[in-house]
């Protein structure tokens, strides 16, 4: 399938518990993610699908000792994640893999200037210095369509709008031209037009730079013009996966019909919104069957299995649902 | 103008604080058993005399009268005549109030330099064991009668070992450094007298570590729980996914912001150690303000004691203006640079 | 929050004191302390059983004498036992934090819940005056005001309770405030509930569990400034049997005699540290940032 040296993040069967009082929460259930060299992946579904627990336990940022692996593994780049020292991961975040996260308000230093949180990145890990890496920042926040570099470099973060921040977190993430980089609900906190803008940035910096991305979401509307390939998560699990066309054009699974029936595009004027009845699962408990089923309106006696991810039909299209299985059938 | 309306918060405080402690203190002052005037003129004074100084006192006057004439003399800078030196109140305060603050800002110094790691340990290590190891040593400073410790300290090192003076702020023998700011240690560095320096370090070691470690919990607890609000903050999360190493990022980002909310609670500190050394003096005979207050209070001497409160008081506002200024002026987001 | 925070586990069917155990179980110093505290209430409780000696008891013969397998302790500069007067000491260096604790939680309750119900003017001019009275530094206010009363453990006792009061005051102000804002409490009213009635069924109820609460935490304290107290001679007087005043005599001996005043200080040091440990335990339960863990 793909070419192993393109393959920048290899998730595979990643099996993540925290333990807490009411018992373990069995957070991420055997979830495989993989994001190729150059291309834009994006991860959907509700809070609590262990979306961003997935990402972040991929640059292992997770706090240690909270968290138990019980299986699976991480490859970033070809370098085995779980395994690696603290001192490893340090050399590998923000060269190989950066991150851009949902709140650009609270995501910089608040008594740090703009300059030189920037300076103190670039430094580390690009080896520049003085006017060199002084250069570079400008550079850095001028590709991201900030008007007045030089000034942005002198203010603090309270002084800059949420866009602004998010541009100047985004040119960060860039600093040091990563393989791959994360961004969890990178817009969501923006409004509509600077969300447009900021993705529009973010794609054509990473197509310059042949950047891959990791873009998680859970607006089905961004997702759908951002992402070439789409995960759609549920319950710590990935229940359907394929092309973005594919999977929110001809939805296999029914819990992507239903995230998909709920957008409000698709409700007629004076229609009630629809939502998905029920709720995420109680993940104490390990899960026997398919997750979805105590809301889903077609589960049968065979929900009480679990179904593996299957093949739909089209290319690299597939969906962890008996239904889907009868109909490749 | 955040700036001039904390001031101003400050300075109405400042009015009130006087108002009460005075208040307090004029109020406690007139519930003593016994006569102030019999107390002044002694046993066997004749009822004449006993009159005459209470009228020379201003004792038989209404009592209201009485408080604005005390009032406004606190505001003149009069806290009337100490009953056991008679000397006026003012003049023993400022003679022993740098030794107080001398001791008191040495002991900040210890509690800060051995709290403030402590606490960031046990914030970046919670629930692990050094963690309980941190917290158990605050408890146990703010659990520790001051006076018992330092009468272990000096049966320790001055009883037992003999290695450090076990009272007294320099070594009688000892020319006293000339009298520039009644810092010891600051008069003998001024003055050269590089032997009158040591002895005043020596003669602080004990005070000042038994006031410090006092306090020394209240610093690591202040520390510990403001590094725990930064660590979760989403910065810090940036900049390890930035690849800033964790020591880094403790040290460089999450420390210093973590210091500014916690310079409130040192400031507080210091007032408490200027009035909490009363009983650390008392034990090691330093002769600053508190053992003055506990002498005054033991021969009942009223105004001294009233005195006393109320520059203690008068000091803490002070302290606690100083410390607004400067939380403006390192907080970025107070004073709204450009 | 989405990230870090690891997903909100769904309602477990376990009930609060099942929760609270296993909190308190994993925090082993509040389990320290807990045992510390049983161990000052059985020496407590049990102080005549466990003392060796009639702790008033003295015996020229056996002045100033050091620990022994007789004298566990040693003896005073009469030759009075000095573990059976630590033992006994604890009945009253806990008896008086607690008075203190009591007097003051139970006058600043009451007061304050009224001012927090009434409101208006009274409540603001009240709070005023508890704004001045806690500026003043408690420590010297509460030595000038048992020095001016005369000095006995229990003027002490009361000077303490009366500085304290102003805290319990605001804090039980607050907590009226909240309650008298709750849903059920504007119901009551409008069912034509008194503010007495109100006071009596709802602020009361729920006012209490966080005063008794701030007083434990306040137990530490108060005992160890009724030591302080009773060290510069303003509280328990010779021959009482008191930690503060035993520590105090024995400073004249301290060179020669460390043990004189090292057992009771370390009897201060132990008690004091035990209701601070759960204090700290209690304030950590209370503390909304450690919700789900």
């Amino acid at each position: 399938m793909a070419d192993p040296s393109r393959v920048v993040l290899e998730i595979r069967n990643l099996t993540l518990r925290f333990p807490t009082y009411g018992g373990a929460v069995h957070a991420v259930n055997g979830a495989s993610i993989r994001v190729d060299a150059g291309e834009r992946v994006g991860i959907v579904g509700e809070s609590g699908s262990a979306k961003s627990v997935t990402s972040l336990m991929a640059m292992r940022l997770l706090p240690e000792g909270r968290f138990e692996v019980a299986g699976g593994s991480v490859a970033l780049c070809g370098r085995d994640i779980l395994a690696a020292s603290e001192k490893e991961m340090v050399n590998i975040r923000g060269r190989d893999v950066a991150m851009i996260f949902q709140e650009p308000l609270t995501a910089l230093n608040p008594t740090r200037r703009i300059g030189r949180q920037m300076l103190e990145v670039i430094r580390l890990h690009r080896g520049l210095s003085g006017r060199a890496a002084r250069d570079l920042a400008i550079r850095l926040l001028g590709d991201m369509r900030i008007a007045d570099p030089e000034q942005v470099f002198g203010r603090y973060p309270f002084e800059l709008s949420g866009g602004m921040r998010q541009r100047v977190l985004i040119g960060l993430a860039f600093s040091c031209e990563p393989k791959l980089i994360v961004a969890d609900e990178a817009t969501t906190a923006l409004d509509v037009t600077v969300q447009r803008q900021v993705l529009h940035l973010l794609r054509a910096k990473a197509n310059s730079l042949g950047t891959a991305i990791l873009f998680i979401t859970h607006d089905l509307a961004v997702a759908s013009q951002f992402c070439d390939r789409l995960y759609v998560m549920y319950a710590g699990a990935v229940v359907e996966e394929g092309p973005t066309a594919e999977v929110l054009g001809a939805p296999a699974h029914p819990y992507t019909q239903a995230l998909l029936d709920a957008l409000p595009e698709r409700a007629a004027p004076g229609e009630r919104l629809r939502s998905i009845a029920g709720s995420v699962p109680d993940l104490t408990a390990e899960l026997s069957g398919c997750a979805f089923a105590p809301r889903c309106a077609q589960a049968s006696a065979v929900c009480e299995r679990r179904p593996a991810l299957i093949p739909t039909g089209s290319d690299g299209h597939r969906a962890a649902c008996w239904l889907a299985a009868k109909a490749v059938q | 103008m955040p700036f001039v309306n904390i001031i101003r918060k400050r300075l109405i405080f400042l009015v009130l604080v006087v108002f009460g402690v005075s208040l307090i203190t004029f109020a406690i002052s007139h519930i003593i058993p016994g006569d102030p005037a019999r107390l002044v003129a002694g046993d066997r004074a004749s009822d004449e005399i006993v009159t005459s100084i209470r009228q020379q006192m201003g004792l038989d006057r209404p009592l209201p009268e009485q408080y604005w004439r005390y009032l406004t003399g606190i505001l003149r800078g009069d806290l009337g005549a100490s009953l056991r030196t008679n000397r006026p109140v003012i003049e023993d305060l400022v003679a022993f109030f740098p030794a107080s603050l001398e001791l008191a800002l040495v002991a900040l110094l210890i509690a800060t330099l051995m709290g403030a790691p402590l606490g960031v340990l046990s914030a970046v290590y919670r629930d692990r064991p050094i963690d309980h190891v941190v917290r158990t040593l605050a408890v146990i400073g703010i659990s520790t009668p001051a006076f018992w410790l330092g009468l272990i300290l000096i049966v320790t090192f001055y009883g037992a070992l003999g290695v450090l003076p076990g009272g007294g702020r320099i070594d009688p023998n000892l020319a006293i450094p000339s009298r520039v700011t009644g810092f010891y240690l600051v008069d003998s560095l001024l003055a050269g007298d590089l032997p009158a320096f040591g002895s005043t370090l020596r003669h602080l070691v004990l005070p000042a570590f038994t006031l410090g470690f006092i306090h020394l919990g209240v610093v690591a607890r202040q520390i510990r729980s403001a590094m725990l609000d930064e660590l979760q903050q989403d910065y810090v999360r940036t900049a390890r996914a930035n690849g800033i190493a964790k020591w880094r990022v403790i040290c460089g980002h999450a420390l210093p912001n973590a210091l500014i909310p916690s310079i409130t609670v040192l400031g507080l500190a210091l007032g408490d150690l200027l009035y909490g050394a009363v009983l650390t003096e008392t034990v090691f005979a330093w002769p600053g303000m508190g053992a003055y207050v506990v002498n005054s209070i033991q021969s009942l001497d009223f105004p001294a004691v009233m005195g006393f409160s109320v520059v203690v008081s008068f000091a803490y506002v002070l302290v606690n203006l100083a410390v607004d200024l400067i939380y403006m002026a390192i907080d970025p987001r107070i004073t709204g640079v450009n | 929050m989405s990230a870090a925070g690891p997903i909100v586990a769904a309602p477990v069917a376990i009930s609060d004191w099942g929760f609270l155990f296993y909190r308190i179980r994993k925090s082993p110093l509040t389990v320290l302390g807990i045992l510390m505290i049983l161990t000052v209430l059985v020496f407590v409780a049990f102080a005549p059983w466990l003392a060796t000696h009639d702790p008033n008891a003295i015996s020229l013969r056996a002045r100033l004498a050091p620990p022994s397998g007789a004298h566990w302790f040693g003896t005073d500069e009469v030759g009075r036992d000095l573990y059976s007067r630590v033992v006994f000491g604890g009945r009253l260096s806990v008896g008086v934090g607690f008075f203190v604790v009591v007097i003051a939680g139970g006058v600043g309750a009451v007061v304050g819940c009224l001012s927090g119900i009434l409101g208006g003017r009274v409540d603001t001019v009240l709070m005023r005056i508890m704004d001045v009275v806690l500026s003043v530094p408690s420590l010297v206010v509460t030595m000038a005001l048992a020095a001016a009363l005369g000095p006995s453990l229990f003027n002490a006792m009361l000077a303490m309770a009366i500085v304290r009061i102003p805290f319990y005051v605001r804090l039980a102000r607050g907590q009226a405030l909240v309650i008298r804002e709750m849903p059920y409490v504007k119901g009551a009213y409008i069912f034509g509930a008194s503010n007495w009635q109100v006071l009596r069924w709802h602020v009361a109820r729920n006012a209490m569990p966080p005063l008794i609460v701030q007083a434990t935490l306040d137990l530490g304290g108060a005992i160890l400034m009724a030591s302080a107290l009773s060290f510069i001679g303003l509280g328990a007087q010779q021959p009482t049997a008191e930690w503060g005043a035993m520590v105090s005599t024995g400073r004249n001996f301290i060179l020669d005699q460390w043990w004189y005043s090292a057992f009771p200080g370390f009897a201060i040091l132990f008690t004091a540290t035990g209701f601070n440990l759960l204090g700290d335990g209690v304030r950590d339960l209370l503390d909304p940032r450690q919700k789900g863990r």
